[in-house]
């Protein structure tokens, strides 16, 4: 399992589809889930990942399913953990997940991920940028995609420099995360070499995990934030469910903007009624 | 769970790459509520279909201005069918000449929508005709 992020427009659908092309010539199946943002006004999405991927689409191995956020937050869609397993029993060798464009903070990719690609363009900002928490922290492997424009060897620096400073604890069993440079993708023969670099670079990595018995605890990630996403839809959501339906939401907010109530008491009256055998 | 939402698939077959209308189309779904897969240009009707399969889409939306429509079309449909999903609708829209509407329906093609059609009447005949499966 594969994990693609990067800000908007950084080439993650472009290297997907060149590491789609990467593993078929292994002879591996693939599953590529591609999501993309929700319009938070009207609940529409444009899926447009797919169009970087069509030369894909009559090969029986290969699947593609985009996935638009529907409100999720983290930079994946709810349903992405369970179309891994779905693609699991479809018998894909490979997934790989392309987050939306992400920002900093969207990091729910790790929980699902054994490789997660880091995608960096230059020209993004300075090297405060490069020590800021969130996604930088996250990733496994570097991609400086788009290599052949200017500040591409700044980035480099700043990323070096980055890794240097980080504690030992921030590379577990040793892996400390490489940088691989992608260059223009439109010169299909050096793209192409890059594309067989990262993908022997997920390989290793991989193999990094396995060597060094820490898969299980990948693994065990997921299966928690999956237990925490199961409880929140079979808990949770009857309970805002009903109180929306009842009307007693619409009355709450009510009380919140004549200042008669705040978030906190509402939300304890709630747990009350509903948390009856809990001690 | 959410609510249901209804995915469309905006494709251009042929060799046709005038993709002003259909970008606009993609757009006016995505503000109409839909999820909207759009996959370019330049599409053989086999490659739509295997993708409209994937995606489990409710409805394909295919836009041709060539005048190829009279063999993209239906090869579309016929596509779709083979493989079990005649489930999803599709429609068309482009340069269709009112002489080919005829070929279109009996195609199985259930709507064409040609120049002058209001995108509101689009969407509107979308969520009167076709319903959301997830």
């Amino acid at each position: 399992m594969i994990g693609i992020t990067g800000s908007p427009g950084a080439g993650k659908s472009t290297l997907v589809d060149g590491l789609v092309e990467c593993f078929r010539k292994r002879e591996k199946t693939v599953g590529v889930l591609a999501v993309d943002p929700t319009s938070p006004f009207t609940g529409g999405a444009i899926l447009g990942d797919r169009i970087r991927m069509q030369r894909h689409a009559e090969d029986p191995g290969v699947f593609v399913r985009s996935l638009a956020t529907r409100g999720a937050l983290g930079g994946l869609a709810k349903a992405v953990g369970d179309s891994i397993h779905v693609m699991d029993v479809m018998g894909m060798d490979m997934v790989i997940v392309e987050t939306v464009g992400t920002g900093q903070q969207e990091v729910d990719i790790i929980n699902h991920s054994h490789t997660v690609v880091v995608v960096l363009i230059p020209g993004m900002g300075d090297e405060i940028q490069a020590i800021k928490a969130g996604i930088m922290e996250i990733a496994d492997v570097f991609v400086i995609n788009k290599a052949d424009r200017e500040g591409s060897s700044k980035l480099r620096r700043e990323l070096m420099a980055m890794l240097d400073m980080a504690p030992p604890t921030a590379f577990p069993g040793g892996w400390r995360p490489p940088i691989v440079r992608v260059e223009n993708a439109f010169e299909p023969e050096g793209f192409g070499k890059s594309l067989e670099e990262l993908t022997a670079t997920i390989e290793e990595h991989y193999q990094h995990l396995v060597k060094n018995d820490l898969l299980g605890s990948r693994v065990r990630r997921k299966a928690v934030v999956e237990l925490n996403e199961a409880v929140r839809t079979c808990v949770l959501e009857p309970v805002l469910s009903r109180l929306i339906a009842s009307g007693e939401m619409a009355g709450m907010v009510e009380k919140l903007l004549k200042k008669e109530s705040d978030p906190y008491t509402l939300a304890e009256e709630i747990a009350g009624r509903f948390l009856k055998n809990c001690d | 769970m959410a609510d249901k939402k209804l995915r469309i698939m905006v494709a251009k077959p042929g060799l046709d790459g005038h993709d002003r209308g259909a970008r606009v189309l993609a757009r006016c779904f995505r503000d109409a509520g839909f999820e909207v897969i759009y996959t370019g240009c330049h599409q053989t009707p086999e490659q739509i279909a295997a993708a409209a399969i994937q995606e489990d889409v409710d409805i394909v939306g295919l836009s041709c201005l060539s005048g190829a429509h009279r063999y993209l079309f239906p090869a579309v449909v016929t596509l779709l069918k083979d493989k079990g999903a005649d489930d999803i609708t599709v429609i068309g829209g482009g340069i269709i000449p009112d002489q080919d509407f005829k070929l279109m329906f009996d195609a199985g093609l259930k709507a064409i929508f040609t120049p002058g059609a209001t995108l509101d009447s689009i969407v509107e005949w979308i969520n009167t005709n076709v319903q959301p499966r997830a």
